[in-house]
């Protein structure tokens, strides 16, 4: 017989180092694996080069590889910023209107059915080989989940509290101020996580299409020399930089939303 | 009153006069059909009254409610608000909805005052007018927590607060104690009678618990399952200033089997008069 017993209280920081050790685990069997598997088939190094050496070459490198990410992280956060801003004026218009909504909604999610990658090529036609066509694959690439987060979040305003509000006399704009957006925050943050994770990736595929800089340069450069270490050691940065960029959006969200209840929180004084 | 006055500011104001003549209210369903929630109800607040109103659950009190605060329009009768046909009435009287409404991304002082910053009060006087009375309704340490943080009883005295700071001529309090267990409910029936006996406005009350209009009202309407009319009307004429002391008294004991009989449908109020009351309206 078992009895369930209430875990002991932890402190924060024990209790994060709880939560990182079952994926720190997995990440280190993966690597043992990748190093183990490469020295019993006696891989080259052009075909599986070893962890120890990805990192080496990856460091010897830096020179070139900093700027390469450098470039790519500038257009993935301008193409995210970018993505907020489509994203809020199209699903506030939806929110606010019927019209807008039966005639946009449908097509917005149409958008997404249309392949992004085949569009890259049309995108530099159009724009060039400068950050902007870039900008705008990103752009394209993760406002879908931004504004459909939004869209929902915006929905989801409680009856009661708009009701409540509207007997005090609030206008639309304030009804929209004081309870819609409050409300979509949540959500908000919820579709921008996912949109920060598509970032570097489409970044990076609009570099391959045509570029002057940036990690897919990088990569497609490396890849043309032989040289399977720095790819390796390129895809292992965009990793990094990806969840710095996820990391950064977790503490806004914590920051923007100081009211929630934290988890851990039982019961009322 | 003049301790009051100065305690309530602005948020004082004398009661207004409520009247519904006749109110009814269809809604259609889905499949095309009229559903009638109200079939002619007739309802009067004097200023400064206490009424309140109850009655099974889905009879269509909180209807009641909705059309009074603005929030639907009545199918057929008329809404009076100091003797004069009011069809705008948004922001007219202040309601206090069943659960509390309280935002939960506003601190407890910031969900006290929103009804004065919407109605465009610059938010350092809103909060001036609020301070003192957080004091008075217990919240004093509790200004700067997030709702989150409050208990059952706690949460509806800031709703009550927010309520009250609105500082209009009539309240209409939508079960504000129906979540709450018996002692709880006890204290904040009688703090509210206190707060009502100070600001002075026209409060209709619902709830669904006889003793509790009978404790707390000048006049009870009691309504009859769906479609919703008024069954009975009971004047409680209990002295002034009430404490929970008078629940003990036969007069107390007498309304509420009163009340009980009236919500079952069986006593004609006008040919049947419990012991100890007085004033029916037919």
């Amino acid at each position: 017989m078992s009895v369930i017993a209430a875990p002991p209280p932890r402190r924060r920081w024990s209790r994060r180092l709880a939560n990182a050790w079952p994926p720190a685990l997995v990440l280190a069997v993966v690597v043992g694996l990748w190093a183990g598997v490469g020295a019993l088939v006696h891989a080259a190094s052009d075909v599986l080069p070893g962890p120890d050496l990805v990192v080496r070459s990856t460091w010897q490198d830096r020179s070139n590889l900093w700027p390469a990410a450098w470039t790519t992280t500038r257009e993935a956060i301008f193409g995210i910023l970018a993505a907020i801003v489509v994203a809020v004026v199209l699903a506030v218009a939806i929110d606010s209107s019927r019209t807008v909504r039966r005639s946009i909604y449908p097509l917005m999610v149409a958008s997404q059915t249309l392949p992004i990658i085949a569009l890259a090529p049309l995108v530099v036609i159009w724009f060039g080989f400068g950050p902007l066509p870039k900008i705008a694959l990103v752009a394209l690439f993760t406002f879908f989940a931004i504004a459909v987060g939004l869209v929902q979040g915006l929905a989801s305003a409680d009856v009661d509290a708009t009701n409540l509000l509207r007997t005090m006399g609030a206008s639309r704009l304030q009804l929209l101020l004081r309870v819609r957006v409050p409300s979509a925050i949540p959500q908000f943050f919820t579709g921008l996580k996912v949109a920060v994770t598509y970032s570097f990736v489409s970044a990076i595929v609009a570099e391959f299409v045509g570029a002057q800089q940036g990690l897919g340069v990088y990569m497609t450069t490396a890849k043309n020399a032989f040289r399977t270490d720095l790819v390796f050691g390129a895809v292992l940065v965009t990793a990094i930089l990806t969840l710095l960029l996820f990391a950064i959006v977790t503490v806004l969200e914590r920051l923007a939303l100081p009211w929630r209840r934290p988890a851990s929180a039982t019961g009322t004084p | 009153m003049a301790p009051a006055r100065e305690r309530y500011g602005d948020a004082m104001s004398a009661g207004a006069r409520l009247e519904l003549r006749d109110l009814r209210k269809r809604f259609s369903q889905a499949d095309g059909s009229a559903l009638t929630v109200l079939d002619g109800v007739d309802l009067t607040a004097e200023p400064g009254e206490f009424v309140a109103v109850i009655g099974p659950s889905g009879c269509g009190k909180s209807t009641i409610f909705h059309i009074l605060a603005g929030l639907e329009d009545a199918s057929d009768g008329a809404v009076l608000i100091d003797g004069v046909q009011t069809p705008k009435r948004l922001g007219v009287c202040a309601f206090m909805p069943q659960r509390d409404g309280l935002l939960p991304w506003r601190r407890v002082i910031d969900n006290a005052t929103i009804g004065l910053e919407l109605a465009g009060v610059p938010r350092a006087q809103a909060r001036e007018r609020a301070l003192p009375l957080l004091e008075r309704f217990g919240l004093g340490e509790f200004a700067r927590a997030w709702p989150w943080q409050l208990s059952g009883g706690m949460r509806q005295r800031a709703a009550f607060l927010r309520t009250v700071l609105m500082g209009k001529p009539a309240m209409l309090l939508d079960e504000p104690f129906g979540a709450l267990d018996g002692i709880t409910r006890g204290d904040l029936q009688q703090w509210l009678l206190d707060v009502w006996d100070e600001v002075g406005s026209t409060v209709v009350l619902i709830t669904h618990d006889v003793p509790e209009a009978v404790f707390l009202a000048d006049r009870v309407y009691v309504m009859s399952p769906r479609p919703g009319r008024i069954a009975a009307v009971v004047e409680i004429d209990l002295p002034r200033p009430r404490t929970l002391a008078i629940e003990e008294s036969p007069q107390f004991a007498a309304y509420e089997s009163r009340l009980r009989a009236a919500l079952r449908g069986r006593t004609d109020p006008v040919d049947e008069p419990a012991a100890g009351t007085a004033g029916e309206r037919p």
